[in-house]
């Protein structure tokens, strides 16, 4: 599997990354031969087998009662915001 | 001295935490620029730590580590103190709380030295990829510490810090111990809680200990373990006493020795290393086994599509908006999105998070993610029918000691096969340590022993029993003695 310099600009919009052009054709090397060293694992024999998403098994999802447990700290966590005007986080205009 | 001896040294008097911590910041003083072991040293926080330690010490209160000082590695958040895990990205985080783990160690009276230096988000095997600069190897400073926890590694190697925390998502605690000639102890999954821990790979990732000795990291971990209500995957299973388990026998302990383990690849003195330490648990009375688990040597490729594949979706809450890097002046949404991620993750983050959206992309999922996840399913088979016969498996930690820095990082896959022996515990989730076993050429090598869920304590008494017959975990790199 050899992935172009174009396959990797669209992996990197994916995954919103800016990724220089200069760049471009070096991760386009690594990520191919990443991807060839995956195909190792065709050798095994799957068929039947369930994917395991997680280590343990009987692991039920706890729940607890719906009560407010946290008071409200909002100007405490925006202070690490990079900007942020009358409790809201800011973003380049969206809507022009 | 060990975590516990100081312990022992405070409670009888012997001299007060605010000494042992002024001795321990001297030593970060001198020798962490050395070796860039830590990001960030907080004095201010150790002294105030250490009078209130000392304070209930005199009281008669505390326990066996009240008063002893600890680093964390920079993963864990740690409130009012810079938590950068290693990157750019979150180079100017404060975080505004504490990590379970931290929250916990501090109750317990330890007193916090600093936050280590690691591979960027954990993602490397020899602390190369850090946004603050690689760490260096206490054994000879050309080397690397391994990783991604290579700064507690190096901190407690050179004994700036007399224990350390980490983080172990495919050995990144193991590895840099082994590399280093510590205990590096990576519990169950779900044992301790990764609440506050900078995610990398959801279902990999647990925290754990490096130290000095099986006591030290058995104490350490007695006060990290147990439920927390505040991760979904922290089990509620009782955590027993480690320290109280540490004295049991190896006679009739079952040991499974991984053939896979020895082939091509195992640097010689190391294989020669962890075979001398199986003769010794023999000769203490144990049985030894060889055992097939045909299905590890897949753990590499299985680990590398499965741990990428949740990192690109854990990394992608850092957006420049809510905290961490914002690019300058962005031209609209995208471009800060796209700019911010771009500056802020160094080349290997990155690769993780192309390598992950890739394999969870539409028209490869079937073929790499799903496929990786049912070999991960063969994989724990495997090491479920090997503790169906045995008590515990063991073979090296890493197959070769430390090595250059700069030689792998040119070469991903080469890099990533330094992972080989440690990733199938993690793949399973099971509990593991590395002991020291040996020196090649002056380096330490690790002899690695696994067992199933929730056998700590038996992992503990066996790492125990070794270093009640050697002295290799007693050995100081000549520089730092």
């Amino acid at each position: 599997m050899t992935l172009t310099r174009r396959d990797v600009e669209g992996i990197a919009m994916l995954a919103r990354l800016e990724i220089s052009e200069a760049e471009l054709p070096v991760y386009a090397i690594s990520l191919s031969r990443i991807v060839g060293f995956f195909d190792q694992l065709s050798a095994a024999a799957t068929e039947g087998v369930e994917p395991m998403a997680h280590p343990l098994e009987n692991q039920v999802q706890a729940l607890r009662d719906d009560q407010i447990t946290e008071s409200d700290q909002r100007d405490r966590y925006q202070g690490n915001a990079p900007l942020v005007a009358a409790g809201l986080y800011l973003v380049p205009k969206v809507i022009e | 001295m060990t975590a516990a001896e100081i312990g022992r040294g405070l409670r009888a008097g012997k001299f007060t935490s605010i000494e042992v911590t002024r001795h321990f910041l001297e030593r970060i003083d001198h020798a962490g620029k050395q070796l860039n072991a830590f990001i960030t040293v907080t004095p201010e926080r150790a002294m105030a730590d250490a009078k209130r330690a000392d304070a209930r010490i005199a009281r008669g209160e505390g326990g066996p580590l009240t008063g002893v000082p600890l680093a964390h590695k920079d993963i864990f958040c740690t409130e009012g103190v810079l938590t950068s895990c290693g990157s750019r990205m979150l180079s100017n985080f404060v975080s505004p709380y504490d990590a379970t783990v931290v929250e916990r160690l501090a109750v317990a009276g330890m007193v916090m030295l600093g936050k280590t230096n690691m591979d960027e988000f954990a993602m490397g095997s020899s602390n190369e990829t850090s946004w603050y600069g690689p760490v260096r190897n206490p054994w000879d400073g050309s080397k690397v510490p391994g990783g991604s926890s290579g700064g507690s590694a190096a901190a407690v190697a050179a004994r700036l810090a007399p224990v350390a925390t980490g983080t172990d998502t495919g050995g990144s605690i193991r590895q840099p111990g082994a590399l280093t000639g510590l205990t590096g102890f990576k519990p169950t999954y779900g044992r301790v809680s990764r609440y506050g821990m900078v995610a990398f790979a959801s279902s990999l990732d647990q925290a754990g200990v490096l130290a000095q000795s099986a006591e030290d990291a058995a104490l350490v971990l007695g006060l990290m373990a147990g439920h927390d209500a505040r991760d979904s995957t922290s089990v509620a299973v009782p955590v027993p006493d480690y320290a109280a388990g540490l004295g049991r026998s190896m006679k009739g302990l079952r040991i499974g020795v991984i053939r896979e383990f020895f082939g091509e690849g195992l640097e010689e003195g190391t294989g020669r290393a962890v075979r001398t330490a199986l003769e010794g648990f023999s000769a203490m009375g144990a049985t030894i086994v060889e055992l097939s688990l045909p299905n590890l040597p897949l753990s590499v490729p299985t680990y590398y599509v499965v741990a990428p594949a949740e990192c690109s979706s854990n990394l992608s809450r850092f957006d420049g908006v809510r905290f961490g890097h914002r690019c300058k002046d962005p031209r609209d949404l995208l471009d800060m999105y796209k700019r911010s991620r771009g500056e802020g993750f160094g080349a290997e983050v990155k690769r993780r998070i192309m390598t992950g959206t890739y394999v969870l992309s539409a028209g490869y999922y079937d073929a790499y993610y799903l496929k990786a996840q049912k070999v991960r399913s063969l994989i724990n088979e495997d090491f479920r029918r090997a503790f169906s016969e045995v008590d515990v498996l063991m073979g090296p930690t890493t197959p070769t000691p430390a090595f250059a820095i700069g030689a792998k990082v040119d070469d991903p896959i080469t890099m990533y096969l330094n992972d080989i022996y440690t990733i199938g515990a993690n793949l399973a989730g099971l509990p593991a340590v590395s002991v020291p076993c040996g020196l090649v050429d002056g380096l330490p090598v690790g002899l690695q022993i696994i067992g199933p869920h929730f056998a700590e304590e038996r992992l503990l008494a066996a790492a125990h029993a070794w270093q009640l017959m050697t002295d290799w975990h007693r050995r100081l790199p000549p520089l730092f003695a």
